[in-house]
């Protein structure tokens, strides 16, 4: 199973002995049904300095891993079988008291999510101190010393400052800077990296993936990157395992399984990964766009002001937003988190009222309907939501789920409403069987497909889509992708597009704004944009996107 | 923040208002007569007239909202009327008969508590699950006690088989043990059910794992991350349960035979004394609005995220 690896940036006698070596792992869940196994005979090794990246969608058993190794599974969790050796020792049968001795010293953690991995009641510099004080490294003065040291090293701005304050006081990004600052505090030999940068917005995920690269050459440590998205590991590893089901499908050196991917699955992923694929060979997969005669969406100078607490002061979200979109057309608005794009997007479906500027859908002004007319805008303007898991409601069926816009408006007969659901149910591609269950017993691309259903149902003109792939597997992303165009050609839909990923926006996108502080710094057809963006931010974010490193040498052969 | 501060003591003066209101409106729908009941006893040969200027002096006849208004006006000015069955000022009758309820309600609570953390503590720390399933089905046990029934039992177990507690003339702290007791056993239940699940959930939480994995031990991880988490959103609820105490004290009171507010109320509703009553309901909810009063200005000293948020991110 394990292969002889080659690594370039490693001499050969340290490369002998490795880090971590994992032989026959297998891992299970207890569930209803008794032991359920999730991890199947994984062998792999990390040698020191080396980043490892662990690749595979949810459910593939990746995150599963690398809390074995750390021994910290989920208490139905257990070992089932094979060997986990951190240098040389097996620690496969530790007790939690015996891993206490080495987590943190040996072996530490980068979580995935910034925002709940720090403790919320205790100040920034007491969770630094803390590793310090648990492996009772120096006096009191020594830690805090240490730990302005550390904060000071992963780049924070007013160290002291930051010691002091609790976590909701500091950005995602900066928190991100806490979390590596104690994972590397007392220079472990392997870090764990569990999708360390997905909760977070491309420009900072750039810094944080270069300050990990930084500390990782600086200290010497090893990396097992766990991660969904092929591009930071094209970018980031030197050695790549490819996982599905829980069983290795393929690993070896990146640039060789990048170059020439063996199996039939890492073809599927590399194909469907919207910054490593396609965008590169052609840059429109969709079919061409029948344009309609006029424009379906005009936005003239859109603001949107949010007044702040009880005084004065107001927060000017949106400010001076201006597009057109053509009837037929797909036009994205992208941003990072606080750019102002789903605000403006909440202007243009008249949830809230503008501060000023005009919105035009397929010729009404939103910004003066009111009551019963806003409502009726709703036939020709429908939102598709970010989360499928949370925008449906879990006791409907999907039946009631997908006919109950049809409820709202027309009174139609209970058959005709009937044949509309499951007419709409074979536009999207999902079968009539569905119909009965609910929510919970569907996978999250089939649920992207029961909301579009849903906003379809009505025959709406328009359809805003706020990040409606961005919580999908790259596989599923790419079959909604395909969807989304198809039914643009049948029914001469007009898309607005809000993401945060550039990668996907220059794949179905015919025009583009790009939003920065909720000013517009950007706009125009899509591969102009691209080719030649107009503002330094602009730039800044294409060139944040992943897998443009190894990618781009290996891609072309 | 000081927006937070009065927004809060308005809503307790609204809530004050509408506990009188409430209590005065249904005291006064009651059936019966607290003056007749006293008065018309034919042992004190009142003739109609006489019993007539009686109600007179006590504005009993005068209308409803006549009575509302004065009544509100008084309250405000401290004076909260006579009681008509013992012919002192309601006041004295509060005060001489708090103590005793004080005292029950402070230790029922405190041991409440006591008991809460320590069923909490054992079954967080337990190492077999089968263990932590028994420790976390007691609370459900103890809720469904009846307070009456526990009393009697305790009484039967440790007065009349251990004779640990006298039943007659017990000393003032000894006449406490088994009514705090009964009081504490329901009232520790939720408590308790509600940091179980707290800690449970806070286990849960991401930055545990990033805590274990710093080489915290289970323990520390307990004791440094998870107890203030899992206590914070308990407050409310120990607010609240004040008011079972109240609610509590008046059963325990009678079954015990304790001279409080519980036994008050019961003697005040036997006779009808309406203007008594009157008064234990708006005390009873001034104790319990500002107990989380308090509870919803501390937490912002418990809690930073409430703190009001300066601009910071760089």
């Amino acid at each position: 199973m394990t292969t002889a690896i080659n690594i370039k940036t490693v001499s050969a006698d340290a490369a002998n002995l490795p880090i971590l070596e994992i032989r026959n792992l297998a891992v299970g869940y207890r569930g209803n049904q008794g032991f359920q196994r999730v991890v199947h005979d994984v062998s792999l090794l990390v040698r020191p300095g080396e980043v490892v990246a662990l690749v595979g969608e949810s459910g593939s058993g990746k995150t599963t891993m690398a809390q074995a190794v750390i021994g910290l599974l989920a208490e139905n969790g257990r070992l089932e079988g094979g060997a986990i050796r951190l240098n040389g020792t097996d620690i496969s049968g530790w007790s939690q008291k015996q891993l206490d001795t080495i987590r943190g010293r040996q072996i530490s953690l980068i979580p995935q999510d910034p925002t709940t991995s720090l403790n919320p009641v205790k100040t920034i510099g007491a969770q630094v101190a803390e590793v310090l004080q648990i492996h009772r490294q120096g006096s009191r003065a020594e830690i805090d010393a240490r730990v302005i040291e550390l904060l000071t090293r992963v780049g924070l701005s007013q160290p002291e400052l930051r010691a002091k304050q609790y976590p909701h006081e500091l950005s995602g990004g900066m928190r991100q800077r806490v979390l590596i600052a104690i994972a590397v505090a007392l220079r472990p030999a392997l870090i764990i990296a569990d999708e360390p940068t997905s909760a977070l917005d491309v420009t900072v995920q750039k810094r944080i993936l270069d300050l990990i690269d930084e500390l990782r050459r600086e200290y010497g440590t090893a990396v097992l990157l766990v991660t969904h998205d092929l591009g930071v590991a094209a970018d980031r590893a030197n050695h790549i395992v490819v996982l599905k089901g829980g069983r290795i499908q393929e690993q070896g050196p990146i640039a060789e399984v990048l170059a020439s991917p063996r199996c039939e699955y890492t073809r599927k992923l590399l194909a469907d990964a919207p910054s490593l694929g396609k965008t590169r060979s052609a840059f429109r997969v969709r079919s061409r766009p029948i344009v309609g005669p006029d424009d379906a969406i005009v936005v003239e100078n859109l603001v949107q002001d949010f007044a702040l607490g009880g005084k004065r002061d107001v927060f000017r979200a949106v400010d001076g937003v201006s597009f057109t979109v053509q009837r037929g057309t797909t036009h994205a608005i992208v941003g990072e988190s606080g750019s102002g794009k789903t605000t403006a997007a909440r202007s243009i479906v008249g949830f809230q009222k503008p501060t000023s500027g005009r919105v035009f859908v397929d010729g009404t002004e939103v910004t003066t309907l009111r009551g019963e007319n806003l409502r009726r805008l709703r036939k020709t303007i429908q939102l598709v939501y970010q989360n499928p898991f949370a925008s449906l409601d879990p006791r409907q069926t999907i039946f009631q789920i997908v006919e109950e816009p049809l409820l709202n408006f027309d009174p139609l007969p209970r058959e005709d409403r009937a044949r509309k659901v499951h007419a709409i149910l074979d536009r999207v591609d999902l079968p009539q069987s569905v119909l009965t269950r609910r929510p919970h017993a569907l996978s999250g691309g089939q649920r992207q497909r029961v909301a579009i259903a849903r906003a379809l149902v009505l025959d709406p003109q328009v359809l805003v889509l706020d990040e409606a792939v961005s919580a999908l597997d790259v596989t599923v992303q790419a079959q909604i992708l395909e969807l989304l165009d198809e039914l643009q050609q049948a029914l001469g839909l007009t898309y607005l597009f809000i993401s945060h990923d550039l990668a996907v926006v220059r794949q179905i996108s015919d025009t583009v704004s790009v939003l920065h502080n909720g000013r517009q710094v950007d706009g125009g057809p899509v591969e102009d944009v691209f080719q030649r963006p107009g503002s330094a931010y602009t730039r800044e974010l294409i060139s944040a996107i992943p897998g443009q490193r190894n990618a781009n040498q290996h891609s072309f052969q | 923040m000081s927006r937070y501060v009065i927004g809060r003591i308005g809503q307790a003066v609204l809530v004050l208002w509408a506990a009188f209101t409430v209590s005065f409106g249904l005291l006064q729908a009651l059936p019966g007569d607290a003056i007749l009941i006293k008065f018309l006893n034919p042992e004190l040969g009142l003739g109609p007239e006489q019993i007539a200027d009686i109600r007179t002096s006590y504005g009993a006849d005068s209308p409803l909202v006549v009575q509302y208004v004065h009544t509100a006006i008084n309250f405000l000015t401290g004076n909260f009327g006579y009681s008509i069955h013992a012919g002192v000022p309601v006041g004295d009758l509060i005060v001489a008969n708090l103590p005793p309820t004080l005292w029950l309600s402070t230790l029922g609570f405190l041991l409440s508590l006591v008991f809460a953390i320590t069923l909490a503590a054992l079954s967080a720390l337990s190492p077999f699950a089968w263990l932590r399933a028994f420790i976390q089905s007691i609370p459900a046990l103890f809720i469904s006690t009846p307070v009456f029934w526990l009393g009697i039992l305790l009484i039967q177990i440790f007065s009349f088989q251990l004779r640990l507690v006298p039943i007659i003339n017990p000393g003032p702290w000894q006449a406490l043990i088994l009514p705090v007791l009964t009081l504490a056993v329901p009232i520790s239940a939720p408590l308790a059910q509600i940091l179980m699940r707290n800690i449970d959930h806070v286990l849960t939480e991401p930055f545990v794992a990033v805590a274990r994995a710093k080489g915290a031990s289970h323990r520390w991880v307990l004791w440094k991350h998870v107890a203030k988490n899992a206590v914070l959103p308990t407050l409310t609820i120990g607010g609240i349960l004040f008011g079972e105490l109240l609610a509590g004290a008046v059963v325990t009171e009678a079954v015990f035979g304790l001279n409080g507010l519980g036994g008050l109320t019961q003697r005040s509703v036997n006779d009808q004394d309406i203007a008594v009553l009157q008064a234990i309901v708006v005390f009873s909810a001034a104790a319990f609005v500002v107990i989380n009063l308090t509870v919803d200005l501390l937490y912002p000293i418990f809690d930073p995220r409430l703190k009001v948020r300066q601009g910071v991110v760089a």
